[in-house]
């Protein structure tokens, strides 16, 4: 009760500065601790128990405000709890708020919300990244040690790097789906934001499993996520794409994101790690492919939005038909990227454009997933930066979405590919921004990646810094 | 593929995605979507003949849930979030159709 008292005071007390949170759950959040301070003896296995956890706001919270940081549902409230959420209720936790986050997920940088940015707590002039920019606040600023986020193309591990804690995108169908408002579906994942490669296991392992609700869940049994954290990565062979081994700047590469990439690849071989390169050639054209299903996919999931079962209506008048409403519904409920998107989605699939955008890119995806499948022949996990840059000023690329895309560029393939990614804090740059560095690993085994950031996390002094109060 | 898109153009895939623009975002919008669509464009060089489109990653289909009778979200709840509902009749409601 305490505990959540003071973290439902310092979220308030930084709010005006960060604006890492839509919704703060108080009343919530005090009756749980209530509740769990009550049972705390009998509840004592529960191994969240008491652990105040922010939500980004596009995860379905029963009778709480859920946004996805859009004005359209400025004023819903679900129905029911995403599965994750129940299930991080049911092992303890405590929601203490709904977590800004760019609207229905689609951003870079957290600059799309209709609640205002949020702001990287190591600069508060500077982006935290999207989408789950708030999770990545939340937890960087000491107020939560656990957030959810969802990661469509690199939603989780961006604002993770840029914020400087670790952030981890699970193997699609690992964790269920059920009550994440879409975005790109066959893309979507959630995953948890912590300080350590431990609290993220800890999560995993409470938030994977399959779920009747969302029949691209896995059934695969979870495996124990912390028992594999042995700190030992002696023989763990290392990928490095060859583009990245030989020449940084024609990745477009930040020269300190370079330095400290080189730098953690050597932390990883001192401690027994192999490291070989790996030829990821269709990594290039990732980007477009990425836009084109995410953008679709978008358009379609949505078109749910129409003003008639839940979300804004626009008020109309008695000569108003039920199209104008759709209309006028949308148009002013929906942000302008939003717009975008669905637009380039619509574009992308309308008659005589399916072929060559949409079905071109499902083919390049195809051959993503072959050049992973390839790399992992000779590599137990590939290692490349979370992000090209470190964060960038607030405003700096609204006026550019394209620019704005490119943030993902060395994320948006393990989406495509289904893979697991982790990003893990792994340096500076001069002027005190954080940098990530990321590990993909094969299908279902987050256990390698954990472990292999738990190990780097140990003998760095990363993870343990946090931005000036 | 892409020529720069016309005003018209963007008002007709606006009007499929069930969108109104204002002659501002209509000129932004056509600028914007024309960038994104040339860039997109580098995905012709890739050479992609005989292979098979990815339309879902899920690695493995475990099957699907027994065709059972279950609850599921009662009428009153379902009907809470509508921004116009007739809650005894148990409908939803709606500007005019013709």
């Amino acid at each position: 009760m305490e505990v959540c008292r003071d973290v439902l005071a310092a979220i308030e007390d930084t709010q005006p500065r960060l604006g890492a949170f839509i919704t703060l759950t108080a009343d919530h959040a005090l009756a749980r601790a209530a509740e769990i301070d009550q049972h705390r003896e009998v509840w004592s296995d529960r191994p969240l128990l008491g652990v105040p956890v922010a939500l980004k706001d596009n995860l379905c919270t029963k009778g709480i405000s859920t946004t996805a940081a859009s004005r359209i549902l400025a004023s819903f409230r679900a129905p029911y709890d995403a599965t994750a959420v129940a299930r991080l209720e049911a092992a303890g936790a405590v929601i203490v708020g709904k977590a800004n986050c760019d609207e229905f997920a689609m951003g870079s940088s957290n600059e799309n919300s209709a609640y205002g940015p949020a702001r990287n707590p190591w600069a508060t002039d500077r982006i935290p990244g999207g989408s789950s920019g708030g999770s990545a606040v939340a937890v960087a600023a000491d107020l939560v040690p656990l957030a959810l986020g969802s990661d469509t193309g690199g939603s989780v591990r961006l604002p993770a790097a840029l914020c400087g804690v670790l952030g981890l995108k699970p193997t699609y169908g690992r964790v269920s789906r059920f009550g994440l408002l879409a975005y790109a579906s066959s893309l979507d994942q959630i995953g948890p934001l912590a300080r350590t490669a431990a609290d993220a296991a800890l999560a995993l392992g409470v938030i994977a499993g399959h779920d009747p609700a969302d029949a691209t869940s896995s059934m695969r049994p979870v495996p124990d996520y912390l028992s594999a954290l042995t700190g030992d990565v002696r023989g763990l062979r290392v990928g490095v794409p060859s583009m990245l081994a030989r020449d940084a700047t024609a990745a477009g590469l930040d020269p300190e994101i370079w330095g400290a990439f080189s730098g953690a690849l050597e932390t990883l071989r001192a401690e027994g790690a192999v490291l070989v390169e790996v030829e990821l050639p269709t990594s290039s054209v990732a980007i477009p492919a990425y836009y084109i299903i995410a953008m679709a996919e978008a358009s379609s999931n949505l078109a749910r939005y129409d003003g008639v079962r839940y979300g804004f209506r626009a008020p109309g008048d008695a000569r108003d038909d039920l199209q104008s409403m759709y209309r006028r519904s949308r148009t002013l409920g929906f942000g302008a990227e939003v717009k975008r998107r669905i637009m380039l989605g619509t574009y992308v699939l309308s008659a005589g454009y399916y072929d060559a955008y949409y079905l071109k890119a499902q083919q390049v995806r195809t051959l993503i997933r072959r050049d992973y499948d390839q790399a992992f022949q000779a590599a137990d996990v590939v290692a490349m930066p979370t992000s090209p840059t470190p964060a960038f000023k607030i405003g700096e690329r609204v006026d550019d979405p394209l620019q704005m895309y490119l943030a993902d560029v060395f994320t948006v393939s393990a989406n495509m590919a289904g893979l697991p990614a982790v990003s893990v804090p792994c340096g500076f740059t001069e002027g005190g921004l954080p940098i990530g560095l990321q590990l993909i690993g094969r299908a279902f085994d987050e256990a390698t990646l954990l472990r292999a950031a738990d190990a780097y996390e140990r003998r760095t002094p990363w993870a343990a810094a946090r931005p000036a109060a | 593929m892409s020529a720069p898109l016309t005003r018209a153009e963007v008002e007709a895939i606006a009007a499929l995605a069930q969108l109104e623009l204002s002659e501002v975002e209509l000129d932004l919008f056509a600028r914007q979507l024309a960038d994104i669509l040339t860039y997109v464009d580098q995905l012709k060089e890739v050479d992609t003949s005989g292979v098979p489109p990815t339309i879902s990653v899920s690695a493995d289909h475990d099957g699907d849930r027994p065709d059972e009778v279950r609850p599921s979200l009662d009428r009153r709840a379902a009907l809470e979030n509508a921004p116009e509902a007739a809650q005894e009749a148990g409908l939803f409601k709606v500007p005019r159709v013709l």
